[in-house]
């Protein structure tokens, strides 16, 4: 209390010091009007996607996977093209011209051979390519195909109805019978895959744009853009879906870790690639046969622990993306 | 409330019928090997002479017909490749038990487990064991099922000296396959249970319990948790299909003579009969469960009213 009260006079101190060397007819005269001032007073520093990314920075654990997942991304496609590294599908023979089967990692092999002499350290890192490359287009596609729908049944009231019905009736197939059905019917190569992923996977982010379209069209703005003959485009394009782009992103980093999982169930089931394409699936499925032979395990563990390192980062990003995104979480 | 169930059930039947149709007409595209047991060996007035004594270069919507009327009396077909020649649904009546006891157990199994998980979880708010549960949850529900069922039958099996493969007569072997099936659900639930409960503390009329002097005990067991465990039936039907996916991995993996590891012999064999009635079955029992979840969460929650759903607006 007593510190409190000598803050107290020390303040009015100074202020009566500055208040001595203002000439008495500024400080009671009439003040001009200044526009600079006035726009200040009604302008707020607030700027929603510079607070999303200070919220997303506080988070550590998610900015190291970030950083994480950024790192490997870039590595997976300058891999193949450093010095010394050799091809994931060629068969190293030793100077006997027998295959190099199943050694376990040293300094030659980093990561051992596989069971026909295959380099794993190469295989894995190919492997994790095709996988991202996998997760990155269903991601993307889905957003495609589940915005233009979502946008269309959330805007269009006509369609609404129809398009519920609709929803309703597919939303009821489970998913994976489609997966396993799909991938059945089409011969497995890294495009089929991706397009029994997609089939399923735009309807939940339909559903969620949608219901978000649906809570703004009709807001006192876009009434007003509406009233003055904005264009429905612009309108969708400038007015809505700015509001979206945190949802899209988040189910988009979550719909990755959801592509590479399917398509390491699809290899499981033997609906996967020929290990000709090495993915993390068919590398995992690799490991499985020899797993109980313990010297042969790490041609199990080192995919395992890719796949679970990449699976995890965008989990954890995604959600701490969604949390960074949302206006409550804002200072 | 009968109405709603009513139209519930029209729209689950519809979709089946859209799912039969679908499977059924896309399965003819497939290559005709999958209709024989010694492709090779067979010329060319052979194949079509068998494939028209099976029907199958009938137009695609008298094939589709006589399959609806085929259903209607209970018979899926017979199996080509797997077993050639024996009715789909004996294969099936022989698999399904073990792999419905199996369901149901995990299914109990993640409730006893995810429900006190959650509940620890909420009740040491950001403690040892809120951590210990994300750090379970984001395992689960991130890292593909593959990886754990993998590991867990690997060391569980050598520390616990559990026989790696199952046997219906030894009741040390049901243990690790149930537990696994029952981990993807452990996560749900507790997930949710924590959600619901943190929210629920945080309303008003806890704070009143509070204040009146009510015992934190009481108030976690009569006010929280019976208010945020009816909200959890709606995930009953996604917990189901969990099941289902988990199955089909453990099922093999294990070597069960269950419906999932049967799923995954005849896909590899490509018995195109086979693969049709298991996509069927798995597709009959995924929208069963969502209609009996919507119908039991209606049931319970009065205050959720479907009915006037798409008119609202």
């Amino acid at each position: 209390m007593a510190l409190g009260r000598k803050k107290i006079s020390k303040v009015e101190e100074n202020i009566d010091n500055i208040i001595k060397n203002i000439p008495e007819e500024e400080l009671f005269g009439f003040a001009d009007f200044d526009e600079k001032a006035a726009e200040r007073a009604g302008y707020s520093n607030y700027s929603y996607w510079r607070s999303t990314f200070t919220v997303f920075l506080k988070n550590k654990t998610a900015v190291f996977l970030l950083i994480l997942i950024g790192v490997i991304l870039i590595f997976t496609f300058i891999q193949p093209l450093l010095p010394g590294q050799r091809s994931p599908t060629e068969i190293f023979n030793d100077a006997n011209g027998v295959q190099i089967r199943n050694m376990a990692p040293n300094s030659e092999f980093w990561f051992g051979t596989n069971s026909i002499g295959q380099d794993l350290w190469s295989r894995v890192w190919s492997g994790t390519r095709t996988s991202l490359f996998i997760g990155f287009s269903v991601a993307l596609s889905e957003a495609v195909i589940g915005i233009l729908m979502g946008v269309l049944w959330g805007y269009v009231r006509k369609l609404d109805r129809l398009f519920t019905e609709i929803y309703n009736i597919l939303d009821n197939i489970p998913q994976t019978v489609v997966l396993i059905l799909f991938s059945y019917i089409m011969r497995p190569s890294v495009s089929t895959l991706i397009i029994a992923m997609c089939l399923t996977g735009w309807l939940n982010m339909a559903r969620f744009i949608r219901n978000l379209v649906i809570i703004i069209r009709d807001r006192d703005y876009n009434l007003a853009s509406r009233c003055l003959g904005t264009p429905t485009m612009r309108i969708i394009f400038r007015n809505l879906l700015p509001y979206l782009v945190s949802v899209i992103m988040l189910r988009m980093s979550l719909s990755i870790p959801m592509a590479i999982g399917n398509e390491v169930f699809l290899t499981y089931i033997g609906l996967g690639l020929p290990p000709s394409i090495p993915s993390l699936g068919n590398l995992i499925n690799e490991g499985r046969i020899l797993m109980t032979s313990e010297a042969l395990r790490y041609q199990l563990f080192f995919p395992a622990i890719a796949l679970s390192i990449v699976t995890i980062s965008f989990y954890i990003i995604g959600n701490a993306f969604a949390d960074a995104s949302d206006p409550k979480n804002h200072v | 409330m009968l109405k709603y169930s009513a139209k519930r059930l029209l729209q689950s039947i519809i979709t089946l019928f859209i799912i039969i149709t679908i499977v059924f007409s896309l399965m003819r595209l497939m290559p005709v090997e999958g209709y024989f047991q010694n492709f090779e060996k067979m010329d060319d007035a052979q194949i079509q002479a068998a494939l028209k004594s099976m029907g199958l270069l009938d137009p695609l919507w008298v094939q589709l017909k006589n399959f609806f009327i085929q259903l209607f009396h209970g018979s899926l077909g017979k199996s080509l490749i797997y077993r050639p020649n024996v009715p789909v649904m004996d294969i099936i009546a022989d698999k399904a038990p073990i792999s419905i006891i199996m369901g149901l157990v995990s299914m109990a199994i993640s409730l006893l487990l995810g429900i006190p998980l959650g509940t620890a979880m909420a009740r040491s708010k950001s403690k040892f064991w809120d951590k210990f549960g994300t750090a379970f949850i984001v395992f689960i529900t991130a890292v593909p099922a593959a990886v754990y069922y993998l590991l867990i039958q690997l060391y569980f099996t050598e520390w616990f000296n559990i026989p790696i493969l199952f046997s219906l007569s030894d009741p040390k072997s049901w243990i690790l396959p149930t537990l696994s099936l029952a981990l993807p659900n452990t996560a749900l639930y507790a997930m949710w249970l924590r959600r619901y409960m943190v929210d629920e503390l945080n309303k008003d009329y806890i704070k009143l319990a509070r204040a009146k002097g009510v015992s934190n005990k009481d108030i976690m067991k009569n006010h929280v948790f019976r208010n945020a465990f009816v909200p959890l039936i709606q995930y009953l039907p996604s917990s189901l299909l969990y099941t289902i996916m988990g199955s089909i991995y453990i099922e093999s993996l294990y070597s069960i003579p269950g419906m999932g590891g049967l799923l995954v012999n005849v896909i590899q064999r490509q018995d195109n009969n086979m693969v049709q009635a298991l996509v069927l079955i798995f597709s009959a029992i995924g929208i069963i469960g969502l209609l009996l979840g919507d119908i039991l969460m209606n049931l319970m929650d009065p205050r959720i009213s479907f009915e006037n759903k798409g008119g609202a607006r």
